[in-house]
């Protein structure tokens, strides 16, 4: 039987994806990583990590690129605002993972325009996990990308997290999660410090003591870098929007956690 | 075999302009103004879920009067334009002109070309920056017609009336307070009742945000900053 033409416009039910979009209009500004050479020679994401708080999530990660045994760049930034109550971290293949992000943040934004509304937190975390498995291509040959999503469900009124592997597999987290080179050592430190219910500043604290951690046991990853004046970033998400905590504070915290370690000599 | 019946094309476009005309002065009207901080935008629209202004991209609006269907089927046409060129090169480069371009070749061709033309009339607004940037506010007839306005611009059924009344009463340099009371008296002058904020649409491209301009008034907000011209 044939298709009327009203009958296409119910049919067409991702109209408002911008990625799909893409896929129909403009197929060669799709993301198409196809591997050769050394994919080690890449730059890597090292170290990134999400935490629940009491108003929402933070997300932090370092600022270090890696490549094979080099420094490929000490200023990246691994978390990106992807809207007003949602944020991704991501790690892995960097170049891979940016355009990943870049295509996530305007697939959000492209929906709540031509809707209106905004999408589900659930909905965005899906939308993610099918952007992943269109890499899976990329990520067997070694350009994998495994970010972490985050962000303020105003349906539920808390902070969900999650995280992804390669094939597009989605997990909630309920606590806290790190992804990357790491990350082992980053959750490790989060196992022990995180707790229910933390204020901002505690939970603050404790993202960057798992990220010290992270960089005193992973060569990838990069820790506070007080010569040249860099340090991690932080991101939080809550219920009024998402928030860049500012250089200057995570600098002060950071300069706090090296003295108490100095003092004491624990984790040293 | 019968021979198809001879319509000059004067007649033909003539008809059809006042066949759009015709729907488009049935459609309640819309009215933009620049003011200090950005440019507003006022519609007739006693519907909160059925927009007639809406966000195109970081610094451009989009309006609509008419046909709900059609101009919402630019609406839509726009925001894939701007998202994919924004995407491919970067957010600076989605300008007003080249989007208001695009539909003025749009319903240009609709109109020559389809059997029914679009009976909808749209502006396209873009705020400029912080450092002195200039306002671009662009005005896109059923046929094709573009015109770019300066301070001011209203189109849907009372247009003309309400330009007349801007005309004597634009300032320039307006807090966005004195915007919308300007705004909202120029809707009232074609009315037989005064408006209130549940009557109106209303949304600012607001130049003091950072990235994403566009914002909408709920009305509450209407309300406070109506409350002192009351």
């Amino acid at each position: 039987m044939s298709t009327h033409i009203w009958q296409q416009v119910f049919q067409n039910y991702a109209s408002s994806s911008f990625v799909d979009l893409l896929r129909r209009e403009s197929p060669h500004l799709m993301p198409n990583p196809v591997a050769g050479g050394n994919a080690a020679e890449v730059p890597q994401g090292t170290t990134v990590l999400a935490l629940r708080f009491r108003d929402g999530v933070i997300m932090a990660g370092d600022r270090q690129a890696t490549a094979g045994y080099q420094v490929a760049s000490r200023r990246i930034d691994k978390v990106f605002k992807c809207d007003d109550l949602s944020g991704i971290g991501i790690a892995g293949a960097a170049g891979p993972a940016m355009e990943m992000a870049k295509l996530f943040q305007t697939e959000l934004e492209h929906y709540e325009k031509v809707e209106g509304d905004n999408l589900s937190l659930e909905g965005k975390a899906n939308k993610l996990s099918q952007m992943i498995r269109m890499n899976l291509q990329g990520a067997m040959m070694g350009l994998a990308v495994v970010p972490i999503f985050a962000g303020f469900d105003e349906r539920a009124g808390v902070g969900r997290l999650f995280k992804y592997d390669i094939t597009g597999g989605r997990y909630e987290e309920k606590d806290y999660d790190a992804q990357g080179s790491g990350s082992k050592d980053a959750r490790d430190s989060l196992k022990k410090l995180w707790k229910r219910d933390m204020h901002r500043d505690d939970a603050l604290r404790v993202s960057l003591e798992a990220l010290i951690d992270a960089a005193d046991e992973d060569v990838g990853t990069g820790g506070p870098d007080l010569i040249r004046g860099i340090f991690p970033t932080v991101k939080a998400v809550t219920r009024s929007g998402f928030t860049e905590v500012s250089e200057d504070e995570v600098r002060r915290v950071c300069e706090g956690i090296l003295k108490d370690r100095a003092k004491s000599e624990q984790g040293v | 075999m019968p021979l198809p019946y001879y319509v000059s094309p004067e007649q033909m476009m003539k008809d059809k302009a006042e066949y759009a005309r015709k729907g488009i002065s049935r459609g309640r009207s819309i009215v933009a103004l620049e003011h200090r901080d950005g440019i507003l935008l006022v519609a007739e629209n006693p519907s909160s879920l059925l927009h007639k202004v809406s966000e195109i991209y970081d610094r451009i609006a989009f309006a609509g009067v008419g046909k709900y269907n059609e101009f919402e089927n630019l609406r839509i046409a726009g925001i894939r334009h701007a998202d994919v060129k924004g995407y491919s090169y970067s957010r600076g480069d989605v300008t007003a002109k080249a989007l208001a371009n695009a539909y003025s070749q749009a319903l240009g061709n609709i109109f020559t070309q389809d059997i029914k033309p679009f009976e909808v009339e749209v502006l396209v607004a873009e705020v400029g920056d912080d450092n002195g940037g200039r306002n671009e506010i662009y005005h896109i007839l059923y046929d094709g017609t573009i015109e770019d306005e300066r301070n001011y611009a209203a189109m849907g059924g009372q247009a003309d009336e309400i330009r007349r009344f801007l005309k004597d009463h634009f300032k320039d340099g307006m807090t966005l307070e004195e915007a919308l009371q300007l705004g909202v008296r120029a809707l009232n002058v074609t009315q037989n009742k005064s408006l209130t904020e549940r009557d109106l649409e209303v949304a600012v491209l607001d130049r003091t945000k950072t990235r994403r301009k566009f914002r909408r008034l709920p009305p509450e907000v209407l309300n406070q900053l109506l409350a002192t011209a009351r």
